[in-house]
């Protein structure tokens, strides 16, 4: 049981960033990929779930067998596909549990109507979530990621993830903006879905989160390729060798990729 | 006798709300009458519905003016209309009815269709149902006759309360005013007469609703609303076509007075199939200390103009003014409220959510007039519009004329646009396009419909969040 993606080569509109990438993530497993700013890991992220201005030139992207590449992003969502963003847009107008409810009633194939009262157990446990993350509950009650700090955000992420249940998540520079302890938060989170069997990629420039979630595997990403796997002890090398030996090796490719 | 008329799945999928109605269905008709707009027309119509001299010199009146009166220019789409081409007065087979099982099947089917029945008797004190030019059920429960309110269809009015009607027809919205006013009181026919007595307060709301069953035909119903001193009612206006061939065209007036401390709340959703050009003509007078609230929710229909006013007429009036108008589709909305001072210590309150989606057009057109010796009025406008897409637009053109020094004249206004990044979001956490729209939308106007009726509030959820469903998107 895996989110795998084969050979895929994508990029936003006529770009092609992503040359060929192969990658696994199991269920109930963390697989982390890493890779220097620039090298492809947000629209790897992006392409698989479906952002409508990214385009899959070559490959594809199966969710337990299933391929879904050309899926609209919703209906991936539906399957049980997540992304955690980096960068969360402001939804105003619309309170973060009313928003909560309905993407329940998606995920759950729920006959209700999109907009109503919320069941008394969401609301339930999104409190329960809420205080875990280190949120109030009247947090709840505000306009989706409007006027959030970068910290309150990425727990808010975690929040919708946790309630919505997803059998893969993409969490893509789940730890930036945060503090130790909410670094320390997103990580138990993180276990916490592992524990349930969601099957979780981490995307992340620095190792810092894998120091609080031991990544079962790990994949390098540079100018839009996999250049290298391992276990978690990979991770550490990077973190005290940085991606310099990598890069190098690329040489003049690097920066090409854009044009293809 | 029903023609069967199998349609093809792009027209079911390009139904959305209309949907429910489906495509416009042959019934009996008892008279329909059309062709040039001209005295005999007028006097026909007259003659039908048996009317005082009186009322027949009004209509002739409003003609001559009709005449003379230059076509607005501002009004777009409108001018193209033959009018020799719409019938003028059309009355479907049916005899004026007080309960739903006396009128015919077929009418019955398409009020069911629209869960009128069931909301009656619900949430509501009385019901006004005008179908096509006729009102063929009116029906005033108890709490109306204990407490001396008059709830009837206005020709009735005209027969019953001549004195009543001579009093205030066309005293709030004259047919001088502008050339569709004109046509309007020329060719009134339907609609409702209301008077509630001075103290008398109405719990439940009374509701009339319009139908148009088919096309080229003119709706032209008349809703007159008397508030006596000190009184308050909820008002509801309600309208439904199914899909035409062609179209028809609704040119309807509500004309409000309200007395001395008496509180009017008129709402009004408009859900007309895309097949209606809708032109509204809505205004109240305020006497003293009294207050109007207008909501104006303007969802269906190809073309709609409306402008809710209200004259603040008496010292300390007040009007809180509320508009909300979505174009989704090749459609354009041009609405906007309207508020005159004409008293010290008067108050208004503007707003209008605008929203155009899918190649759709809003325009905001308002006015705030303060006149001198209108002293330490309040005004405050705000406008806000949110557009969908890239090929949506949206025009605001408020208008403040304030002729007073110690008046507060403020205004706002803001636009805000739907990111690709806003719908990938919440594409992502599982909602469709039109889900994500309709959650945005509803989030955009939920502030300014907290003071709506629960009921009201919840059908003008379900209306918006079926408009953008997959079956009611288009492009």
């Amino acid at each position: 049981m895996t989110l795998e993606t084969i050979d895929l080569a994508a990029g936003p509109e006529d770009k092609i960033i992503l040359r060929g990438v192969t990658l696994r993530v199991p269920k109930g497993s963390v697989t982390a990929l890493m890779g220097p700013n620039g090298s492809g890991k947000t629209t790897l992220a992006y392409t698989i779930a479906g952002h409508p201005a990214y385009r899959v030139v070559k490959g594809r992207i199966l969710l337990e067998g299933e391929d879904i590449t050309s899926l609209p992003p919703h209906e991936r969502a539906r399957k049980g596909l997540m992304l955690g963003f980096q960068n969360p847009p402001e939804i105003p107008g619309v309170r973060l549990l009313n928003f909560l409810a309905a993407a329940y009633n998606r995920r759950f194939n729920l006959q209700e109507k999109l907009i109503g009262s919320p069941r008394p157990e969401l609301v339930k446990q999104a409190r329960e979530y809420a205080v875990k993350l280190g949120l109030s509950e009247d947090f709840l009650h505000r306009e989706v990621n409007v006027g959030f700090s970068g910290g309150e955000r990425k727990r808010a992420e975690m929040l919708q993830i946790l309630l919505l249940k997803p059998k893969y998540v993409i969490l893509d520079e789940p730890d930036s903006g945060l503090d130790v302890d909410g670094v320390r938060m997103v990580a138990d989170a993180i276990r916490r879905l592992v524990d349930d069997g969601v099957g979780v990629l981490v995307i992340t420039h620095y190792a810092r989160i894998l120091q609080f979630v031991e990544p079962d595997h790990v994949a390098v990403l540079v100018n839009g390729v996999i250049v290298d796997e391992g276990g978690p002890e990979l991770a550490r090398k990077i973190e005290q060798e940085g991606y310099g030996a990598y890069v190098a090796k690329m040489g003049g490719d690097k920066g090409s990729g854009g044009g293809l | 006798m029903t023609a069967v008329r199998v349609r093809p799945l792009k027209e079911i999928l390009e139904a959305g709300v209309e949907g429910v109605l489906g495509f416009q269905k042959p019934y009996p008709k008892e008279i329909e009458i059309r062709g040039r707009i001209e005295r005999s027309l007028i006097e026909e119509i007259s003659r039908v519905k048996k009317e005082p001299d009186w009322m027949r010199r009004l209509r002739l009146r409003a003609l001559e003016l009709f005449y003379k009166l230059p076509m607005p220019r501002w009004v777009i789409g409108i001018e193209e209309i033959d009018l020799e081409e719409i019938a003028a007065y059309v009355k479907p087979k049916a005899e004026r009815a007080e309960t739903w099982e006396d009128l015919p099947l077929w009418m019955r089917e398409y009020y069911s269709k629209l869960g009128l029945p069931e909301a009656e008797a619900r949430f509501l004190s009385g019901m006004t149902a005008v179908f096509d030019s006729e009102a063929v059920l009116n029906l005033a429960k108890k709490e109306l006759k204990e407490k001396g309110v008059i709830l009837v269809p206005m020709e009735e009015a005209v027969q019953k309360y001549p004195d009543l009607v001579k009093q205030y027809f066309g005293r709030v919205f004259p047919a001088s005013d502008h050339k569709f006013a004109a046509l309007h009181h020329a060719l009134w026919s339907g609609g409702a007469f209301v008077y509630v007595p001075p103290g008398v307060k109405v719990s439940q709301p009374i509701e009339a609703f319009f139908f148009i069953g088919s096309e080229l035909e003119g709706q032209f119903e008349h809703t007159l609303l008397v508030a006596g001193e000190n009184s308050y009612i909820e008002f509801i206006e309600g309208c439904a076509a199914p899909m035409l061939k062609t179209f028809s065209f609704h040119d309807g007036m509500v004309e409000i007075y309200a007395h001395r401390g008496a509180r009017v709340h008129f709402y009004t959703i408009q859900n007309w199939s895309r097949d209606i050009i809708n032109f509204n003509n809505k205004r109240a007078i305020a006497e003293e200390g009294a207050h109007i609230e207008w909501l104006e929710g303007s969802i269906g229909s190809r073309l709609t103009y409306t402008y809710p006013t209200t004259i603040l007429k008496g010292r300390g009036s007040s009007t809180r003014n509320v508009s909300v108008a979505i174009a989704n589709g090749p459609y354009i909305k041009d609405t906007g409220g309207k508020a005159i001072h004409a008293a010290p210590n008067t108050k208004s309150y503007i707003v209008s959510k605008s929203i155009s989606s899918s190649g759709g057009l809003t325009v905001y057109r308002g006015l705030v007039k303060i006149n001198r010796g209108a002293k330490n009025s309040v005004s405050h406008v705000q406008c806000d519009s949110l557009v969908l897409d890239d090929k949506s637009k949206a025009y605001t053109y408020p208008r403040n004329e304030v002729d007073e020094p110690s008046a507060e004249v403020g205004h706002e206004a803001s636009i805000g646009r739907l990111s690709e990044d806003q719908l990938f979001y919440m594409a992502n956490r599982g909602l469709s396009e039109g889900e994500a729209k309709a959650l945005i939308v509803l989030g955009f106007i939920q502030d300014v419909l907290r003071a709506l009726p629960l009921e009201l509030l919840g059908v003008l959820s379900k209306v918006i969040e079926l408009e953008f469903s997959e079956l009611g998107a288009l492009g």
